[in-house]
């Protein structure tokens, strides 16, 4: 029997169909498969070093051991949250870097776009059915995570954990939404889909190898000689050079899971002295954390937006033609 | 019976200097096929496309089930059926999957919808591949599809740009009989636009002929003959076995017939333009004389004619807006 369930509505429809798309096709396999090939890999090391870390009393943090098993590694390879900084921006790309430019180049936009559906519901449409699709993988993962951890050692885990836990992964989220918002801009703006690819690869390298190399290049020729300045100048400068390196995704992204993960992180930037100054080495509340890495998430955030805005601009009044 | 379904008014649209649609107004009524007969960049598909909302006129406006195409683009979407000229399906998906994902984009209930579609897919003819991969069909086929396509939704107004591309000639005729048959059997209206003339004759009962923008004519075909060459359409050349010596002595003669408008000699070639139809008199008058006439010619004006006559007039002009790619 058919069951009472409400009509859908074309973006029911269409994300219905979108996630059914992207589950059938072959490159979201592949992602699937390198994604969690990396988690197994960063697990297997971080079970076989977690003895150590939790024993290592001089860190506050030994005692977290779910986010112990997500951070530590005997630096064989980078930890699971390193490698998704170079791996989320990928997945976001190839789910959406031919969102809309197939679509034309296989004629099916103009007969999409006969349809009485609003334009902006088949954009949102690719979003989210991107965007759910990451969601699940990623707190499947974490899940797995989480429960396997409890099946192998037994631990009892705090509130607290599973809070920093979810947070990394809605973080997560919001980044690969970053790229994929972004990826989904640029198959509008191109209309081959090789080319907008390409170039959402090419701002991806730009931000996670150029960007800094450039930075750097600028500040070494044009700030002053350290050597003569002030503590407080010293300050200054590096509060702008971080700054600078925040225009990047990849370090909001970083900085805003290296926080969640460590509860013992307190700040983001250089402290001083006199900040340091009774401060007991003790991990932070998970509200505190949070407080911390406001600013990168709503940054994240704010660009996903920005990015998904453009996007609308470029498509709402564009000819559709095959 | 006039009952606009389509009122096109002052319809403009710019790209840049060139102007695709030059302030065109035309009326559809209402269960009528209507033929939008032009060569290929005339602006047939900038027109259907501001029909359906999907392109801004730069001015004027376009109304469509009583709806602005512009304005109100989902309402006109609902009522009218467009099948673009280079239809496309979802590879991956079957023919009923394809049908079936339109039909629930278009609100079709759940329960109806098995029904409705293989109801189309009968009418199309595509029952027995409808569980076949589109990316496996042929053009006629795709067609075809696209036709059931358009049909799923119960339209009132059907749109096809170029129907007949790329199908082989029993495929076209097909094709056209199953439109002219929909259009008698549902009342539909159809909306066609083709720069095959031949096609265009075939099925519709108006047509409209659209050069660089502008419509130059429209009506049924003998309407359109005669607002074209007036009422002089009868041509008749005959050809004599020597060529008559200029100046022609019979001329004067002949020019006092009433019947006869104009006469062009070109050596042994004699063309008469009439109001009439006079062949069988002039040949008899010609014997009479002493001719040696070798050869009678009857021109009848068809589409072919009045399509001629106004895209040679075109055809110096530059193609430098063909159908845009970008």
């Amino acid at each position: 029997m058919k069951s009472q369930s409400p009509d859908p509505g074309p973006f029911g429809v269409m994300v219905h169909k979108e996630i059914a798309d992207h589950i059938r096709s072959w490159r979201f396999s592949i992602l699937i498969a390198l994604i969690v090939l990396t988690f197994i890999a960063a697990m297997y090391v971080s079970l076989a070093n977690i003895k150590s870390a939790i024993g290592n009393t001089k860190d506050p943090d030994h005692l977290f051991l779910y986010l112990k098993l997500l951070t530590t590694t005997d630096n064989s390879i980078p930890p699971f949250h390193v490698f998704l900084s170079f791996l989320a921006p990928l997945l976001g790309i190839s789910l959406g870097f031919d969102a809309v430019n197939s679509e034309q180049n296989s004629g099916t936009l103009t007969r999409l776009m006969a349809q009485p559906i609003y334009r902006d519901n088949l954009l949102l449409a690719k979003f989210v059915s991107a965007l759910v699709i990451v969601s699940g993988l990623f707190f499947a993962l974490a899940l797995l995570m989480i429960g396997g951890g409890l099946v192998l050692t037994g631990v009892r885990m705090e509130p607290q954990e599973l809070l920093r836990i979810l947070g990394f992964i809605v973080i997560t989220i919001a980044y690969v939404a970053f790229w994929l918002s972004l990826s989904i801009m640029l198959s509008i703006l191109f209309k081959q889909a090789a080319t907008s690819a390409l170039t959402a690869i090419g701002i991806w390298l730009f931000f996670t190898i150029f960007y800094q190399i450039i930075i750097n290049l600028i500040v070494k020729s044009s700030l002053p000689d350290p050597a003569y300045l002030t503590q407080a100048e010293i300050i200054r400068y590096n509060d702008l050079i971080l700054n600078l390196q925040r225009v990047a995704p990849n370090q909001l992204y970083s900085d805003a899971v290296t926080t969640l993960l460590m509860p013992s992180v307190r700040s983001l930037g250089p402290v001083t002295m006199e900040q340091m100054a009774g401060a007991i080495p003790a991990p932070l509340p998970f509200k505190e954390s949070v407080m911390i890495v406001w600013p990168q998430v709503s940054g994240l955030m704010a660009s996903t937006v920005g990015c998904f805005a453009l996007a609308y601009y470029l498509f709402m009044r564009r000819e559709i033609r095959s | 019976m006039k009952d606009p379904i389509i009122q096109l008014k002052d319809l403009t649209k710019q790209y840049g200097a060139v102007k695709a649609v030059d302030g065109l107004n035309l009326d559809i009524n209402k269960g009528e096929i209507f033929g939008l007969l032009g060569p290929n960049g005339a602006g047939k598909t900038t027109t259907i496309l501001m029909m359906l909302g999907l392109t801004d006129p730069t001015s004027g406006t376009a109304f469509v089930c009583g709806h602005n195409a512009t304005s109100k683009p989902i309402l006109v979407k609902k009522k009218v059926g467009y099948m673009p000229d280079s239809v496309g399906f979802y590879d991956n998906m079957t023919a009923l999957e394809n049908l079936v994902y339109i039909g629930r984009l278009n609100g079709v209930p759940e329960n109806e919808l098995k029904k409705r579609s293989a109801e189309v897919l009968e009418i199309v003819g595509l029952a027995a591949d409808q569980h076949k991969k589109t990316s496996a069909f042929s053009r006629g086929m795709k067609q075809r599809l696209g036709l059931a396509d358009v049909l799923i939704k119960k339209p009132d107004v059907i749109i096809l740009d170029e129907p007949t591309l790329g199908i082989d000639p029993t495929g076209v005729r097909d094709f056209l009989a199953l439109i002219k048959q929909l259009s008698r059997q549902q009342g539909l209206t159809v909306l066609l636009s083709s720069h095959h003339l031949h096609h265009v004759q075939q099925v519709c009962d108006r047509v409209g002929i659209f050069v660089s923008g502008r419509l130059l004519a429209q009506g049924d075909i003998s309407a359109l003959s005669d607002q074209l060459f007036g009422t002089d359409s009868h041509v008749t050349s005959i050809r004599l076995a020597q060529p008559v010596s200029q100046p022609w002595q019979l001329e004067p003669e002949l020019q006092a017939w009433e019947a006869i408008t104009q006469i062009s000699i070109h050596e042994n070639e004699l063309e008469f333009t009439s109001r009439r139809d006079i062949t069988a008199a002039l040949v008899r008058f010609l014997v009479e004389k002493g001719y040696d006439v070798i050869g009678v010619n009857q021109k009848n004006y068809g589409l072919d004619d009045i399509y001629q006559k106004y895209f040679e007039s075109n055809s110096t002009k530059n193609t430098s807006y063909e159908k845009s790619i970008s």
